[in-house]
């Protein structure tokens, strides 16, 4: 891999749910490069297949034709656990709807992904404790999902993400179902870990004031990619 | 990898404490009951044999008239004469033993009992596998004079003496009194239910003289050796009868033989076939708990099926979520299945003591039991999670 190779490129994706007279075309060939560190947003109206390229990227799903390359490695050919190797050693998701496991507690939560990477119990507590208190969560370690307000479980779902130390973090409308004031705590939280930390954020989102954040703008129309500029972070 | 898994699948059964306790019930009551079930079944059925052993081996019982029930006539009973021939002219008979028998009651100072008094000789006690305990059986003289002597049951000095020794005591049967010579071991109930220890044993000619009143015998008990053949001595038997009956060649047999092998087989066929109902019974509960199974694990499917989507966008391998799926359901099944074993062990012995049974262990029905529910348990506990473990993780996620 050399310096001037992107983190990740997209050329000619599809993907195309159904069959036949019924098919129908989310994207409809996307080419899109993202440098390491960057900070992405993108934007769209609905149906305009930017959670689809997510789950794309996010290696979550698979696209009907076209490259898919992750550092130099090509994805499309990938086998499933590859893929799955890929989004444990790489990957940090944000969802909007948390995708925590219910009944169990925030740190367990946080260590889930090490325990998928084998860390030792010890170093593995301490590693989620420090993501938990990183997202200002320290002192809420044994509380269950359900005992956690909105904000607060999107917080222990960044801490899920970061925990491995990824490479990327892949947040699909992380704030849709946040009030203003939670909205804006999480997008400071993501873009400090974009700053500080180095890590390559992409967000899809439909809110311009969380767009704001980013320092590139891409925006989808009918599974294609409509507009691509950078902007000025918020101060 | 193992050791995590591990880790994960009893997190994932303690966060599901409901889930994981109803599972175990299904598997222990499909376990419980079958073993239960089986086990009182064997037992009876031993019972069953231990009794009919008890009524004396290679018997066979001659009664007159040809069937039971109304419609039959009445037949001439035996005498003392058929006995005799009997005896004399069948070699491979080892006692032979007239019986009549008649309803009294027995007293003894205040105590009175209702009983039977069977009258019959010294191969009585040879024929029916009878021991005493304490005191003789009769001797020549009185079974020739009919003295008024008895050999009492078990039961019948329990109810006239308590717990003290009855021989050489007196009990008033009817009008007379009658020394109380010999006491017989217990043999508890019969195959048919009744109890064999109610008994009072007089010789045959103080019966006939004081209580029956006639000459007649109502049973003759033929006790065939070991190495015999009940077959050859019951073709005899039959010959010897309507000989002396003077039954026609067309007529048929106004007397039955019976044997005890006849009355073992017939019960242990009844036995036989209630273990067989008990235990279809008993493999429904256990169709029943399994069908519980079923329906818990799939309820819990779009739950569980987003789990596996969470579990497999933070990295899981499909393998590595199946393997925990498949130890909670080991884990669970096996635990219910240990539970349930117990609980049948437990049950078993409390039930055969008060249906007064024998408990005999059966390992097997014990094994395939457990192994039945443990399947069920891990079939459902698994196969739904490896349909989900197969999707793309991004259709697990949004599993409705």
């Amino acid at each position: 891999m050399t310096a001037a190779s992107p983190l990740i490129r997209l050329a000619g994706i599809t993907r195309t749910y159904g069959a036949g007279a019924a098919a129908f075309q989310a994207l409809n060939g996307i080419d899109l490069e993202i440098d390491e560190g960057e900070f992405v947003a993108v934007m769209g109206p609905s149906g305009s297949g930017k959670s689809t390229v997510m789950n794309i990227l996010g290696c979550l799903d698979s696209p009907t034709a076209g490259s898919y390359t992750f550092q130099g490695a090509h994805v499309e050919s990938m086998t499933r656990d590859q893929r799955a190797l890929l989004r444990r050693h790489f990957l940090g998701f944000v969802f909007q709807g948390f995708n925590l496991l219910s009944r169990t507690t925030a740190l367990e939560n946080v260590e889930l992904p090490l325990i998928y990477r084998g860390e030792p119990a010890t170093s593995r507590h301490a590693a989620a404790r420090a993501a938990l208190q990183q997202v200002g969560l320290a002192g809420w370690e044994d509380h269950a999902p359900n005992e956690l307000s909105g904000g607060q479980q999107q917080r222990v779902a960044i801490a899920r993400a970061i925990v491995t130390d990824p490479k990327v973090l892949l947040a699909d409308e992380p704030t849709g179902n946040l009030d203003t004031h939670n909205s804006c705590e999480i997008m400071e939280l993501i873009s400090g870990l974009n700053r500080d930390r180095g890590i390559t954020v992409l967000m899809v989102t439909h809110e311009p004031d969380m767009a704001a954040y980013a320092r590139r703008v891409v925006r989808f129309k009918d599974g294609r990619v409509d507009s691509d500029h950078r902007q000025e972070e918020r101060a | 990898m193992l050791w995590n898994t591990l880790l994960l699948a009893m997190r994932a059964i303690r966060r599901n404490l409901m889930r994981s306790f109803l599972t175990i019930l299904g598997v222990v009551i499909g376990v419980a009951a079958v073993i239960t079930m089986v086990t009182l079944g064997n037992g009876a059925t031993r019972s069953v044999s231990a009794q009919i052993a008890s009524m004396g081996s290679n018997l066979l019982m001659v009664r007159p008239g040809q069937r039971f029930g109304p419609g039959s006539e009445a037949a001439p009973n035996f005498k003392l004469a058929d006995v005799e021939a009997v005896r004399s002219q069948i070699g491979a008979a080892v006692a032979v033993a007239p019986v009549v028998s008649s309803a009294v009651t027995a007293v003894n100072q205040s105590r009175n009992w209702s009983t039977v008094v069977t009258g019959s000789s010294n191969d009585y006690f040879s024929a029916g596998n009878w021991e005493l305990t304490a005191g003789r059986s009769f001797s020549e003289s009185e079974e020739r004079a009919g003295k008024a002597v008895c050999v009492i049951g078990n039961t019948v000095r329990d109810k006239l003496f308590g717990q003290q020794s009855a021989v050489g005591a007196e009990i008033r049967i009817k009008q007379f009194a009658c020394e109380v010579i010999g006491q017989l071991k217990s043999k508890g109930q019969s195959a048919m239910g009744s109890d064999q220890d109610d008994i009072v044993v007089m010789p045959l000619r103080t019966v006939q003289r004081r209580l029956s009143g006639s000459q007649d015998v109502n049973m003759i008990m033929v006790s065939a050796g070991s190495g015999a053949s009940i077959d050859s001595i019951k073709a005899e038997l039959e010959r010897l009868l309507r000989e002396r009956r003077k039954i026609g060649d067309n007529e048929e047999d106004n007397f039955r033989v019976m044997d005890t092998r006849q009355i073992a087989e017939t019960l242990t066929g009844t036995t036989r076939i209630l273990t067989m109902l008990l235990g279809a019974v008993a493999a429904v509960s256990l169709l029943v708990g399994g069908i519980g199974i079923m329906n818990i694990m799939l309820v819990s499917v779009t739950e569980r099926t987003r789990e596996i989507g969470i579990r497999l966008a933070i990295g899981a391998l499909e393998r590595e979520v199946l393997l925990q799926f498949l130890i909670e359901a080991v884990v669970l099944s096996s635990l219910g299945g240990v539970i349930g074993i117990a609980l049948a062990a437990a049950a078993s012995v409390v039930l055969s003591g008060v249906m007064n049974i024998a408990y005999v262990f059966d390992p097997s029905i014990n094994l395939i039991s457990f192994l039945f529910s443990a399947a069920i348990g891990v079939v459902f506990g698994y196969f739904p999670a490896r349909r989900a473990a197969q999707l793309d993780p991004i259709e697990a996620l949004r599993h409705e």
